[in-house]
């Protein structure tokens, strides 16, 4: 390593902050100017001219070319009509990829909101509850690769007979058992996977339902004892029903981080050992293997599968809104 | 109905003067075995990540040979110098340094870009009256269903090839090579953060209140000044906590680096992390220390920033 190569990076950087401001400074600029004049069309076209530019090159654009790209063969030179969508749903390779999608998407929110709703009534109240939120809390702030390379080791294996490593086969031998490769393990290590994810998503879901319960008027609460409920009949019959509309919120939020999932499986498998999933194979698709359309189908796929539960999460969001108002 | 109201008062009355909110809970709902699953969950949720740290300061061949749990009966010689050698060292799976300056490179016009460019946005969308407003910030509320996904492909051929339509080009070809192609990775980082960014923006800037606006436009204040003096300090906290979010997003981020900068030389440093352990190859016991060094900054903001971070999340996002 020499200095010129730190040099190079951060001259860049500097450059960039400095073209940047420019451009904020031009920007206000030009958008004094029409205030002056009184327009408030030509300053709303100042203010919004960045984020609009961003946005049509960078997505509407590209997702409309993508779509385009799906009818089309790996080098977008043939129209192939709906082959890429025919092999997304015949091919034993691609469909091994949406029935791990599948499960993904079912069991991963379901895990995630469950835990963080049996974590947040438990720990509601009690003493040190801060601490405890935050120690779940934490592998929010941890990238999907490091949380998998912490996985990684827990689930190590160092063949039969020798020491393991891996705190789960340790464990396994602890009990008298026979350590596992358990990456190599199909179809368990897909659920191995799933866990990642949801050791980081309980954090989410822990918080946002947390504050939801602090909504839930106590008084309810104490009257349903009063009258001799026991803590699961309040929790079924008080608590889940006056917190449901955040439990759909944590559930459809955790569903949409599932569907585009690339990170866990890139860093754990590789997908390799039947454990490729949509949006992973997506990119192994287009940059890996020049399929670009079928890389464009499956992501044509991933946004078919993301929009009607995105509209499902806004409206139930403003039904909250005015529950909340 | 009136029942329930009867239940009510008589809850009331059951409640003591001066007790808190979680002193009456306790009260009500406390248990043993309660006790004894949050502390389990709380310990699950902490024990991996310790041991990973652990693990990143014992030596080579005690990573290799025993599980990180044996450094409580034998602490062994517990060193930095996983950290020193894979920061630094020109050997294999050394010299992460670079990819730890490429990953602050990336971040600070990473975070910067979108978030000024969204406030400026949600400002227009907000508070100054045109013409297809509303239809404007629908078409960009609902990209945030586009995965970004459906870009990578084509985006990728315009930084490479240029954007042409019919034989007019667009945009030219930029040709970026070497450290330059983290430019690229600047701006698809703000492309993809501004959706969500001008939402959660335009949420908090249209409820400030309208009379202080009216107020300052009476005074003679054009749209800018109003922009720069009156609504950028009222909504610091909400850009504060959208800019938590983004840097989360573009410090921890795999795909889009990877895709953007591909160089070994620019990748940003969780890039490097996912391919070294997806292959798991030499370097492996190298990876904790590595890890540790890009968990530890977010890990920092975060902790001390949580405060603004959960505001963001409960104001709800639906990233895409």
């Amino acid at each position: 390593m020499n200095i010129s190569a730190y040099l190079d990076r951060f001259g860049l950087l500097g450059l960039g902050l400095v073209a940047f401001a420019a451009v904020l400074l031009a920007l206000y600029g030009l958008a004094e100017l029409a205030s002056r004049r009184d327009r408030n069309r030509a300053v709303a076209f100042v203010f919004l001219a960045p984020a609009v530019l961003f946005l049509l090159i960078g997505l509407v654009y590209p997702a409309i070319r993508t779509v385009v790209m799906s009818f089309y063969d790996s080098k977008t030179e043939n129209f192939v009509g709906l082959d890429n969508y025919i092999w997304a749903v015949t091919d034993p390779d691609a469909l091994q990829i949406l029935v791990n999608t599948a499960m993904w998407i079912v069991i991963v929110p379901l895990v995630s909101t469950a835990l963080g709703l049996v974590y947040a009534v438990l720990i509601d109240g009690r003493a040190g509850e801060k601490v405890y939120k935050a120690l779940v809390f934490l592998p929010m702030g941890i990238s999907f690769v490091g949380a998998s390379i912490i996985w990684k080791f827990v689930y190590q294996y160092n063949g039969a007979g020798g020491e393991q490593i891996g705190l789960l086969n340790q464990i396994m031998v602890w009990l008298g058992g026979d350590p596992v490769n358990w990456l190599n393990a199909q179809p368990w290590n897909n659920l191995l996977l799933m866990v990642v994810l949801v050791w980081i998503e309980v954090g989410f879901a822990t918080v946002v339902l947390s504050a939801a319960l602090k909504g839930v008027p106590l008084e309810i609460v104490e009257a349903a004892r009063i009258d001799g409920a026991n803590p699961r009949e309040i929790f079924w019959n008080v608590t889940v029903p006056s917190i449901r509309s955040a439990i759909i919120v944590v559930a459809v939020t955790v569903f949409i981080a599932t569907l585009k999932l690339f990170d866990i499986v890139r860093a754990m498998t590789q997908g390799h050992h039947g454990t490729d999933v949509l949006a992973h194979n997506m990119v192994e698709q287009a940059f890996r293997l020049f399929e670009r359309g079928r890389g464009a189908t499956l992501a044509v796929l991933l946004f078919l599968l993301v929009v009607p539960v995105v509209i499902y999460q806004v409206r139930n969001m403003r039904r909250q809104e005015m529950e909340t108002r | 109905m009136s029942t329930r109201t009867a239940e009510q008062a008589a809850a009331q009355s059951a409640a003591r003067i001066g007790e808190t909110r979680g002193e009456r809970l306790r009260r009500i709902l406390s248990s043993r075995v309660a006790s004894v699953v949050a502390i389990l969950i709380a310990a699950l949720w902490t024990i991996p990540t310790a041991g990973l740290f652990i693990s990143s300061l014992r030596p080579d061949d005690d990573i290799r040979t025993s599980g990180w749990w044996n450094f409580f009966a034998d602490p062994g010689s517990v060193s930095l110098y996983n950290y020193n050698y894979v920061l630094y060292s020109d050997s294999q799976g050394g010299g992460l340094i670079i990819n730890l300056i490429n990953t602050v490179v990336i971040t600070i016009p990473g975070v910067v870009v979108p978030v000024a460019f969204a406030a400026l946005a949600a400002y227009a969308l907000s508070w100054i009256k045109f013409r297809g407003r509303n239809v404007l910030y629908v078409g960009i509320f609902a990209l945030q269903v586009v995965p970004l996904q459906m870009a990578l492909i084509p985006l990728l051929s315009i930084f490479s090839s240029g954007l042409h339509i019919g034989g007019l080009t667009l945009i030219p070809a930029w040709d970026l090579e070497g450290v330059n192609t983290l430019i690229q990775v600047w701006i698809a980082h703000s492309i993809f953060g501004l959706p969500l960014a001008v939402f959660l923006l335009h949420n908090f800037m249209r409820e400030l209140p309208s009379d202080v606006m009216e107020a300052a436009r009476i005074d003679g204040a054009s749209h800018s000044q109003i922009f720069r003096k009156v609504v950028l300090p009222l909504v610091t906290p909400a850009i504060a906590s959208i800019a938590i979010f983004q840097f989360l997003w573009v410090w921890n981020d795999f795909l889009v680096g990877r895709t953007f900068a591909p160089g070994e030389a620019t990748r940003p440093l969780t890039a490097v992390l996912g391919d070294m352990a997806g292959t798991w190859g030499f370097g492996w016991t190298r990876l904790p220390a590595a890890a540790f060094i890009a968990i530890i900054v977010p890990l920092v903001v975060f902790l001390l920033l949580q405060r603004f971070f959960v505001r963001g999340l409960l104001a709800g996002s639906v990233k895409g």
